[in-house]
């Protein structure tokens, strides 16, 4: 299945946790939040929440800014 | 130096820094060491699917214990991306506060004063801190409080300008009239424009270019947390009245040639 994570096309297994679509770009997950659908996903839900076909998902962290 | 309060948040230092422009984070840290800050805002970014992996994350190399982290909305140009963006700032973990903006045009990155009501509003109910970044402009700055912002953050000049404080008589009619904390934020470019501020009364300053891009940005972080000291200081001891003629220093009476 086919989603848009931080702007860019991508395809995923069928069944994939939010838990683990965030290991797959970060190594620490207490650095990142993160929005399905404009909806933010608590980090205590990231294993149980399912990612489906269509999911528009941004991860976010820290940067340098004023 | 007393501290003060924005909200349940205590400062020491009434000089918050950016984050923003540094060549490396070893250089930033020791800029915020020298400028005596213990508040340093940051932005929030997607994370870089191509680049993180060799990448040292922001918050692995922050001093929690030190220094409040003030999370922005910078870069948004809509109330919904602000939204948005302080949610996702307070799901990151970094508590109530936020800077609030919400820009309204990006040649002047100056900020649409009635989005930035309409988002404190939104926020404050939501229990975040706001700190509203705004015009030097008395009217929204009201509104902003009166919409819940725990501090207003008038700019001196437009962000990453370096031009000072552009309408100090605005910044002196907001600070009398305000009953929550007066930050002016952005267009500082040197330490005078950092005293000049707090001289006004601010009751403090947020400034990132000013200190990044100087020659010397460790130095500068120093000449800045010095000016808001020297600032502050001259603030409560209260100016002298300026008069139009001279007044001598010195006694008229005994003059030799009298």
């Amino acid at each position: 299945m086919n989603i848009t994570l931080n702007g860019q096309e991508k395809s995923v297994e069928p069944g994939t946790k939010i838990g683990s679509l965030a290991d797959s770009v970060v190594s620490d997950r207490s650095r990142i939040a993160v929005e399905q659908n404009r909806v933010i996903v608590p980090r205590d839900d990231y294993d149980s929440v399912d990612v489906a076909d269509g999911d528009v998902i941004e991860i976010v962290t820290l940067v340098g800014g004023g | 130096m007393k501290s003060f309060s924005i909200g349940d948040h205590r400062f020491q230092s009434r000089l918050f820094v950016g984050s923003g422009k540094y060549a490396d984070y070893d250089q930033m840290l020791a800029a915020w060491d020298a400028s005596g800050t213990d508040c340093v805002t940051v932005a929030l970014r997607r994370v870089d699917l191509d680049h993180q992996a060799e990448k040292r994350n922001l918050l692995d190399v922050i001093d929690r214990e030190r220094y409040t982290i003030l999370p922005n909305t910078a870069g948004c140009y809509t109330e919904d991306d602000a939204l948005r963006t302080a949610r996702l700032a307070r799901e990151l973990g970094l508590g109530d506060l936020i800077k609030l903006e919400v820009i309204a045009d990006e040649q002047t990155l100056l900020p649409n004063a009635a989005a930035t009501v309409r988002a404190t509003d939104v926020l404050a109910k939501e229990g975040f801190t706001v700190l509203a970044y705004t015009n030097d402009d008395p009217v929204s700055a009201r509104q902003l409080e009166e919409a819940g912002a725990a501090a207003v953050m008038p700019l001196g000049a437009p962000i990453g300008s370096g031009l000072g404080i552009l309408n100090p008589t605005n910044i002196r009619i907001i600070l009398d009239r305000a009953n929550v904390p007066i930050v002016v934020d952005a267009g500082v470019g040197t330490a005078s424009d950092v005293a000049v501020a707090m001289e006004l009364g601010a009751d403090a300053v947020l400034l990132n270019t000013g200190i990044a891009m100087a020659d010397d940005p460790v130095l500068m972080a120093r000449a800045m947390g010095l000016a808001c000291e020297a600032g502050r200081a001259a603030y409560l001891a209260g100016r002298m009245k300026k008069r139009e003629y001279a007044s001598p220093s010195s006694p008229r009476a005994g003059r030799i040639h009298e």
